[in-house]
């Protein structure tokens, strides 16, 4: 990867984790940002390809936003990371690239990532007003009951049966019943 | 009612200072109508027969396939991204499986790759032939639909001589395929390859003057392509507003960098260019098929890694050692290292692309899927406003999307 000198010097303040697959990541800090993508993409990096919200929870701070980033000039592609705490927010690149816009509304409302200077941060696969960001870790695969009027879905999902479903309910039997339709528990 | 009355003609000249003239309307389109292709809403404000602006509205078909991901093992995902894109879940399996290989850091043994390759460009001429029969018959071209889908049949057929199913297909599995290449199965493909081009011809000539379709989508939907870019479009969408980027080209996998075959561009960026280069992208994908064939290489069709790689079925049930591994991958799940990756292959729609962030072991701790549809559509709210309502299956046809991976 002959233009990583060019890289650091495009990102001063930037942390170069080590590489792994061949791919390079740097570690921005979030006020950095905004900065930080303006400079890339006028170095040719015109092509924001993902934008991830990532829940470390557990770690402080405990999100993380990924850019992936594209030169397709010179076919580079390069990610950077900036970490968040909860209830922080990150700057919006929604102004860099439009592409972004859609991007953080949905970092926002899988995982909860607020960013500051967007335009029109609602949520966009959830309805409006749904109070919970799925992609938490604390968010449980069954969802959680909410109670929103008018709308139909409110109540848990129904994963009993499920194939690949691990709850912790110690029997089989209260795990899958419809399994196990026998009224006696047996170990 | 006392309105001023304004010509017919004069609507799309009118500015904002004749606001007072007539009122504004709110249309809702969707999500379940048949221009959207599925459950893309859209709410559409109307000044006449013009858009003024619109808000397009996505999520109908969220059915949290990242959060599943992070809930299974790397191959119990598989036949969760068949229902990503589910007109080419051929292509999708195989984008997915490239990925958690990179991740892992396998390397794939040729004839497994060339398989791949042909997996990925039937996908391709089902996806575009579907795109291409939907959008005539948006713009009026009922025949077209039924052209389409008789080819569409035979690569049906192929597609399940190949994996044992029609549609939801799984065929990749982390290391390899579910099986070798059947017995007649490349046979099959020649066959396809050999007619498809004269149909191809057909329905050239059906629409490329045909004077409606022309009339409906040429200058239509215009997509300079710094914007296109800017929004993150991909794939035809991209290529035909005359950027050439392909995923196939700038960061190979596959070995696609020794096939030879053209990436097509538009010149303007409008629907009729969008229609263009799926046509001309089904012809170079026949090539690819060919040169496919050609070179099918004999060996090993499965990375050879025994604690990661589910072992052949004949081995599972006459070997003590393969029958151990297969429990050890299949409860598990591949033991994958601690790192992230991102892994975009070219699908029908666009870049396909995985995030993959793990932390270790047979589980994903977060799976990003970079859908191209997603980024695809989010340019509608830019570029619909100044067009009339009647366009709006027209570009909505042009744009090829599938919900199914834009809410995945």
């Amino acid at each position: 990867m002959g233009s990583d000198a060019a890289t650091l010097e495009l990102l001063p303040g930037a942390e170069k984790l080590p590489d792994f697959r061949g791919e390079s990541t740097w570690v921005v800090s979030k006020e950095l940002i905004p900065e930080q993508m303006a400079a890339l993409k006028a170095k040719g990096y015109t092509y924001l390809v993902d934008l991830a919200g990532v829940d470390n929870q557990g770690v402080d701070p405990r999100f993380e936003v990924v850019y992936e980033v594209c030169d397709l000039r010179r076919k580079k592609h390069i990610r950077i990371k900036t970490k968040v705490a909860e209830g922080d927010s990150v700057p919006t690149v929604s102004h860099i690239w439009k592409t972004a816009d859609w991007h953080e509304r949905e970092a926002w409302d899988m995982v909860g990532i607020r960013f500051s200077g967007h335009p029109d941060l609602r949520r966009i696969l959830m309805w409006d007003g749904y109070p919970h960001h799925p992609l938490r870790k604390d968010f449980p695969l069954a969802g959680l009951t909410t109670e929103m009027p008018d709308i139909a879905f409110t109540a848990k999902a129904p994963l009993e049966g499920g194939p690949f479903v691990t709850s912790s309910a110690p029997y089989a039997q209260d795990r899958e019943p419809r399994a196990h339709p026998s009224e006696e528990r047996t170990l | 009612m006392s309105t001023a009355t304004i010509e017919m003609g004069d609507a799309l000249a009118r500015t904002a200072e004749h606001d007072e003239v007539g009122e504004k309307l709110v249309l809702n389109i969707g999500p379940s109508h048949p221009s959207t292709h599925g459950v893309l809403r859209l709410v559409l404000e109307l000044d006449g027969e013009v858009i003024t602006k619109v808000d397009t509205d996505i999520g109908y078909l969220h059915r949290g396939d990242e959060k599943i991901a992070e809930n299974m093992t790397w191959n119990q995902f598989v036949p969760y991204t068949d229902r990503l894109d589910y007109m080419a879940p051929l292509a999708n399996n195989v984008a997915y499986a490239c990925a958690v290989e990179k991740l892992m850091g396998m390397e794939l043994p040729p004839r497994a790759r060339v398989t791949r390759v042909i997996c990925c460009e039937l996908a391709r001429i089902s996806a575009h032939l579907l795109g291409l029969g939907a959008f005539a018959m948006d713009v009026g071209a009922m025949t077209m639909f039924l052209y389409t889908f008789t080819e569409r049949e035979k690569i049906y057929n192929l597609i399940e001589l190949l994996t044992g199913a029609r549609f939801t297909t799984s065929f990749t599995r982390v290391g390899g395929q579910t099986r070798d290449l059947p017995p007649g199965f490349l046979e099959g493909v020649s066959e396809f390859c050999a007619q498809f081009p004269a149909r191809l011809d057909e329905f050239a000539n059906m629409l490329n003057r045909n004077r409606i379709f022309v009339d409906r989508t040429k200058d239509l939907g215009i997509i300079p392509a710094d914007i296109a870019l800017d929004f993150g479009l991909t794939g035809p969408n991209l290529r035909g507003s005359g950027n050439d980027y392909d995923v196939r080209r700038a960061f190979p996998y596959l070995d696609y960098e020794s096939y030879d075959f053209e990436v097509p561009v538009g010149s303007t960026g409008d629907c009729y260019d969008r229609f263009a280069v799926r046509m001309e992208e089904m012809r170079q994908s026949v090539l690819i098929l060919r040169q496919a064939i050609a070179k099918m290489p004999g060996g090993a069709w499965q990375v050879h890694d025994s604690k990661n790689v589910l072992p052949s079925k004949d081995k599972v049930l006459t070997k003590m050692e393969e029958l151990i591994h297969q429990f050890l991958v299949v409860t598990q799940g591949p033991d994958a290292p601690v790192g992230e990756i991102y892994f975009g292959a070219e699908n029908p729609k666009g870049e396909l692309g995985f995030y993959l962030n793990s932390h270790g072991g047979g589980v994903p701790h977060r799976l990003k899927i970079r859908a191209p549809s997603f980024a695809n559509l989010s340019i509608l709210n830019h570029l619909l406003p100044g067009h009339t309502v009647s366009d709006v299956p027209a570009i909505l046809g042009s744009f090829d999307f599938v919900m199914g991976e834009c809410d995945r």
